[in-house]
């Protein structure tokens, strides 16, 4: 069993442009609006070259990462960092296999270098200048739980802050007809090993078998559920409502990531 | 970190199938690479092709999962005995506590790639592209974990060519976590257009073999590779060599250039010997990344002095294998195993005049001698570095 602490988080998806409004969404506050499309921003963490060679994934996934630790007051500099995602970045893969598919056979340096999973990691390290540990992972539709386990685990064991970061972007034609992400979601949240008084709950994630998932909360519709980083909403509702309770999320093979939370305060 | 028994090995590179014919390769002093012969890759280049992927496609239930990269897992968790001590591991933990980790960058690329060429007139794929079981980063773990049937934690680890390090450093956290008793560590990475091109547009590729650390040094020689180690926590009957420890930085430098004076490399390097409880002295032999481009070296050389000093031993393999990328970390990881059981310190081929602005001890030829403990370097792209030391029981 691992304990951390929630110091952040953030959500950044279609009709959802930060926490507070998904905040005010679960509390019934504000309806949540379908058919809409994530309005990616720019952060302005960015150096201006990184700025402009960054990708719509980079940038979705910087934008969530950098809300969630503001949120919980930390230097970026002494945060380590997970990185999940299902599928990288479709983008830049359509554009280099179309590039590699003509007779010229050309591959754009920055397409190429923005092709590496860790593209998002590179550019927020090097905007928030953290030079510590970063790890980015991939376990399909079940990312947003092995991030929170590789992300627990690191800050348990190295007793250190870690911010985990998700996020997943649709695909253009023709790779969206064989991995159909609807939408741009991403999620982040800033854990540390200690609870302290500003936390906003406390995680007792542990690994078991066999338990029922928990089931995304009911303003959830269908189509924000064609991402594999939503797999992270029950969690997140569980936080939004400062709910004593289990959340249970499907992990490998019949196993699950279980996460008792505990309000703090 | 608590030290972890390294119960199984196994390995494929350009220079053969199995450990045996890897290390006698280093060993004798031959390398597996050869002008470029990939596809229809025109590229003058060197590679490190493994013979024969073409030929062996996944058949009957695992047809799905059909690809080169998959193909050459298959190939990997089929030498050295490797599945048997799998199976032992499963028998003394259960199949939920061994985990799987495995660092990829490209997975099975090469399927969308070939699929791209033979889209219709409309830019649809003509027959359907087998996605999940094939390009997706987490294929190759899910294919390795069915194929050893074990249902412990399972991640792709994809940071580059550091991948297959940092995998080393996650399944040590699970296992101390409590999460996992053993785990399956590795990394496979093989052949595609876009590695090759990509590269290439960066002018990364030597048009010779690989020489990692000349002064004339000119790029890197792509290959591709298979690797896998089983770690277990203190086991009864420990192994004679340990993974000790590790260390991971980031550059927060530039997304394709490693920081000019090495700091996220020597930093990863001083976290490696904290994890590992020792000291610069402790380290026998380094097996560098050493890719033979200009930036990569040259800042890796500055590294290693301020981190070590400039008396210890350090050589590329990487004249011998290829870079293989994603591989390449768990490849270096077991030539480290294997020269502490050996006693042997790799040179380094092809290159004949180390840069005279180097400091660090770099070998030109190999010899023998007591190694105790190596320390193993992996960087990538986007300022990723991972340092893993390994060595007998402390």
């Amino acid at each position: 069993m691992m304990g951390v602490s929630v110091h952040g988080v953030s959500l950044l998806g279609p009709g959802l442009s930060n926490w507070a409004e998904f905040h005010e969404i679960v509390a019934g506050r504000r309806p949540y609006h379908q058919g809409q499309e994530t309005r990616i921003p720019i952060p302005d963490v960015l150096p201006p070259t990184e700025r402009r060679r960054s990708s719509a994934a980079v940038r979705c996934a910087v934008s969530a990462a950098l809300e969630a630790l503001r949120q919980g007051g930390m230097d970026g500099r002494d945060v380590a960092t997970v990185f999940a995602t299902s599928d990288g970045d479709g983008a830049i893969t359509h554009q280099i296999c179309d590039g590699l598919s003509r007779s010229e056979r050309e591959v754009s340096p920055t397409a190429f270098h923005n092709s590496v999973c860790n593209a998002p990691a590179g550019y927020w390290c090097i905007a928030t200048q953290a030079t510590t540990s970063s790890t980015t992972i991939c376990a399909y539709d079940l990312s947003f739980a092995g991030g929170l386990l590789e992300a627990a685990a690191l800050a348990t064991v190295e007793s250190r802050p870690v911010l985990l970061v998700a996020s997943d972007l649709p695909s253009p034609f023709p790779l969206h007809a064989v991995r159909p992400v609807r939408h741009a979601l991403a999620a982040a949240v800033l854990l540390s090993p200690s609870s302290g008084s500003r936390a906003l709950m406390r995680w007792v994630i542990r690994l078991d078998r066999s338990l029922p998932v928990t089931p995304p909360p009911s303003f959830v519709a269908e189509t924000l559920l064609a991402n594999p980083i939503a797999r992270c909403l029950p969690l997140w509702s569980a936080l939004a409502r400062n709910a004593e309770e289990e959340v249970v999320m499907e992990y490998v093979d019949g196993s699950v990531v279980a996460v008792a939370c505990r309000p703090q305060g | 970190m608590t030290p972890l028994s390294i119960t199984g090995m196994a390995v494929v590179t350009s220079l053969g199938r199995g450990l045996a014919a890897t290390w006698e390769g280093v060993r004798a002093g031959r390398h597996g690479l050869r002008p470029n012969d990939f596809e229809d890759a025109g590229i003058p280049t060197w590679i490190g092709r493994v013979e024969g992927i073409e030929s062996e496609p996944l058949a009957g239930s695992w047809a799905e999962y059909d690809c080169r990269n998959n193909r050459l897992a298959w190939l990997g968790l089929r030498q050295d005995g490797f599945d048997e001590v799998v199976e032992r591991a499963r028998g003394r933990y259960g199949a939920n506590r061994v985990a799987v980790l495995m660092g990829t960058t490209t997975s099975g690329i090469l399927e969308t790639e070939l699929a791209y060429r033979r889209r219709d007139a409309m830019g649809a794929f003509r027959e359907p592209l087998r996605y999940a079981h094939t390009q997706n980063l987490f294929s190759v773990t899910d294919f390795v974990r069915r194929r050893l049937g074990v249902a412990g934690p399972a991640l792709s680890i994809s940071t580059a060519c550091s991948s297959s390090a940092k995998v080393f450093a996650s399944a040590a956290r699970l296992i101390t976590a409590g999460c996992c008793d053993a785990a399956v560590v590795g990394g496979v990475d093989s052949l595609c257009f876009m590695t090759l091109y990509g590269f290439a547009s960066l002018d990364l590729l030597s048009p010779e073999p690989c020489r990692p650390c000349d002064v004339d040094r000119s790029g890197l020689s792509i290959s591709e590779a298979a690797g896998f180690v089983l770690l277990e926590r203190d086991a009864d009957d420990r192994a004679d060599v340990a993974f000790l420890g590790y260390g991971e930085s980031s550059d927060a430098h530039h997304m394709s250039s490693p920081h000019p004076e090495g700091r996220g490399a020597a930093d990863a390097m001083a976290g490696a010997l904290r994890s590992a409880g020792l000291r610069a002295g402790d380290i026998d032999y380094v097996n560098l990344h050493g890719t033979g481009t200009l930036a990569n070296d040259r800042a890796e050389d500055l590294a290693v002095c301020r981190t070590l000093g400039e008396a210890t031993p350090c050589s590329s393999t990487k004249g011998a294998t290829g870079h293989a990328l994603g591989a390449a970390g768990v490849t270096e990881a077991i030539l480290a195993v294997q020269c502490i059981r050996q006693g042997f310190l790799p040179g380094t081929q092809h290159t004949r005049r180390i840069d005279p602005t180097f400091r660090s001890r770099v070998l030109l030829q190999s010899r023998r001698g007591l190694v105790r403990r190596v320390m193993s370097n992996s960087f990538g792209f986007g300022g990723n570095n991972c340092s893993l030391i390994f060595g007998g029981w402390p």
